[in-house]
């Protein structure tokens, strides 16, 4: 008989599955569990064959499925400010009601901080090591006040992966195995390559790409870039994405792709089918963001310094000057109509310099641009007449454009 | 006849303009969304102009309402049809803002009147009409005398623009203490300003700034927002009509446009 193939979609969702099933198993046969920031060294881990759950991406989830104001609610409760970030009052909470529809993970036996992303991070995590009396290995990355990335900063990064590695040799009891670390490294830049490719192709126009899905799929960059089945994944992913594009294929069947926008910023989870559907109506795709990039994790194998270069060269961690230049890189490359920017109210670090990024990209690029209210997964944030209208608004802008042709 | 309509949160107001792109009634009627204002603002106008429904040979919805407004050809933005409306009555403005009962919004306009780039306020009553409204019925009098009242002042009560609900107890407390309720009046004013002038200043300020929207009949509203901006602020004719009046001249051109191809 012959097999049927999987779809990457099918392949997405088995993943998933097996990934949070993988770490639930683990722990009940008492093995350690470690929970780690989305960007991590998670070659350490896989080197270690330590299971890792990452929070954001359970956060999220808990958003999508519409759930999350029972741990936020419990949060704020405790004592957490509605004005912290929503994955951290989510799981902060999820520690004390450790049970969601969506999801359930087992709770850490050790936790891993990469303050790559942002430093809310940093006291979440400090705050997850003392409630639950678990050693946290902290990765300290300042970020890049300068437009290229220091080289100081890099070794000062590398240091603490070394001492990382000791750490984790300490906890788990075993050697590190510096062989295994550079096969990791060499299947986590192939997928890494997958998925920069895959995401690359939302450059032609139509795109074939539904820059949603890339939301969907990321989840599995967070968790399982260093394996096999993430490598396979990304590559399956590719070669679908290619075969409808070198067919003209669009992003949707039922819908053309009239406009292509960038979204900056996370997804707004709790009001997922809202946005996106909203976006449909009008024919607007949103072609790319600042994530395909952000997990586009590459150096050379077995350099340990290329690849702590690697983890601090992300958007979130660059200066201004550097972010706004990428932007208008990005509106060249995917031939950009307009960007939609999601002004999250819980993640300060990219909303405090959002209006003065819009600005200048608006100045360098000329093309129109929005903003509207909301939140990666409280729900009260956001309010669905106020984003068709911003929406519809962008609309009318790039409309106005493309009749004066430009 | 051309028709358009801006069904906002707290009122409901419609304009009618002829064939040879003249203003022929408007209408404003203090219903919005989800009532029957539209209705009557829709008979007053099709009296004052002498027409029937079969006459409108093209209609436009805008506004908060115009998502569940069925009758309409075609909806478009209260953002497009505020910069339509100041271009028609305003040639030359650059700028628009927009004060309604929930929104505040600031466009920028390019030579031609077209809107080239707009802010809006956050998910919060604060520096909108709504927040004019509560402060209105704290100091017991219509929202239509504050700006009388304020002009009274002989000084500015200070009243936090970051929460509508926090700047009611905090003028409860100021009256309290004897402040009189001309200064709070003022305060008020000038709360909103602030507020309205920050979204203004991301999106740039170029003269010349109009004000629409039903908060532009405020007389000293609109001198706080100027001293705010540094910049003069000119009030637009039949000011709460301006959405209507742009959706009026949408529905002409749309229709012109349509019939030239």
């Amino acid at each position: 008989m012959e097999e049927t193939k999987l779809t990457s979609k099918q392949f997405l969702n088995e993943l998933t599955a097996k990934h949070y099933d993988g770490a639930l198993q683990a722990k009940a046969e008492g093995k350690p569990v470690a929970w780690a920031v989305s960007i991590s060294p998670q070659e350490l881990f896989e080197t270690l064959d330590m299971h890792v759950v990452y929070p954001e991406n359970h956060a999220a989830a808990i958003g999508a499925r519409k759930e999350a104001m029972k741990f936020i609610d419990h949060a704020e409760g405790i004592g957490y400010s509605a004005d912290i970030c929503s994955y951290a009052r989510i799981n902060m909470a999820y520690t004390d009601i450790p049970h969601a529809e969506a999801q359930d993970i087992p709770l850490p036996d050790v936790v891993l901080c990469s303050a790559n992303i942002c430093t809310t991070v940093m006291k979440w995590w400090e705050n997850l090591a003392k409630k639950l009396r678990v050693p946290l290995v902290f990765i300290d990355t300042p970020f890049n006040h300068t437009y290229e990335v220091p080289d100081h900063a890099v070794e000062y990064l590398r240091g603490q992966f070394e001492s990382a590695i000791k750490q984790l040799e300490d906890f788990s009891g075993k050697r590190f195995d510096f062989d295994k670390l550079g096969e990791v490294m060499k299947l986590s830049n192939a997928t890494c390559q997958w998925w920069k490719a895959a995401t690359d192709l939302a450059q032609f126009t139509p795109s074939p790409l539904n820059g949603f899905d890339m939301f969907n799929y990321m989840a599995i960059m967070v968790c399982m870039r260093g394996n096999a089945d993430g490598h396979k994944l990304f590559k399956l992913w590719y070669e679908e994405l290619l075969a409808k594009k070198e067919a003209g294929l669009g992003p949707w069947s039922s819908a053309e792709e009239k406009y292509r926008i960038m979204w900056d910023g996370i997804a707004c989870w709790p009001h997922l089918s809202t946005t996106f559907k909203t976006l449909k109506k009008y024919g607007i795709n949103m072609v790319t963001s600042t994530y395909p990039e952000s997990w586009n994790v590459r150096y050379e194998t077995n350099d340990l310094t290329g690849m702590a270069r690697a983890y601090t060269v992300n958007y979130a961690n660059r200066n201004l000057d550097f972010g706004t230049d990428y932007l208008k890189k990005l509106v060249d490359q995917f031939n950009l109509d307009g960007v939609l920017y999601h002004s999250n109210r819980s993640c300060k670090l990219m909303d405090f310099r959002q209006y003065e990024v819009r600005r200048r990209v608006e100045a360098m690029t000329g093309i129109p641009t929005t903003m509207f209210d909301g939140d990666q997964t409280d729900p009260r944030s956001f309010s669905e007449a106020q984003y068709e209208t911003r929406v519809q608004g962008l609309v009318e802008m790039m409309d106005k454009r493309k009749a004066a042709g430009r | 006849m051309f028709l358009g309509i801006d069904i906002g949160s707290s009122s409901s107001k419609v304009a009618l303009m002829n064939d040879k792109k003249e203003l022929v009634a408007t209408a404003v009627v203090n219903k919005g969304t989800g009532t029957d204002g539209v209705h009557s603002a829709l008979e007053q106008a099709f009296l004052k102009a002498g027409i029937t429904k079969e006459d409108v040979q093209f209609s436009v919805v805008t506004g908060y309402g115009r998502v569940t407004y069925k009758d309409a050809d075609k909806q478009i933005t209260e953002l497009t049809c505020h910069a339509k409306g100041v271009a028609y009555l305003i040639p030359g403005a650059r700028t628009i803002v927009d004060i309604g009962g929930q929104d505040a919004k600031v466009i920028k306009l390019n030579e031609k009147g077209e809107m080239i780039n707009f802010g809006m306020n956050e998910k919060c009553a604060a520096g909108t009409g709504r927040f004019l409204e509560v402060m209105a019925r704290v100091l017991g009098c219509g929202l239509g005398d504050l700006s009388d009242l304020a002009q009274k002042s002989d000084k500015t009560v200070s009243i936090s623009s970051v929460c509508t609900v926090f700047a009611e107890s905090e003028v409860i407390s100021q009256l309290a203490t004897g402040e009189t309720p001309a200064n709070v009046a003022r305060g008020a004013h000038v709360s909103v300003s602030k507020r309205v002038a920050g979204m203004c200043n991301r999106v740039g300020v170029e003269p010349t700034v109009v004000m629409t929207g039903g908060v532009a009949l405020n007389a000293d509203m609109v001198r706080c927002l100027s001293n705010e901006l540094s910049s003069p602020v000119t009030a637009a004719p039949n000011c709460q009509a301006v959405g209507a009046i742009g959706a009026s001249v949408a529905a002409y051109e749309t229709f012109m446009a349509r019939r030239e191809q």
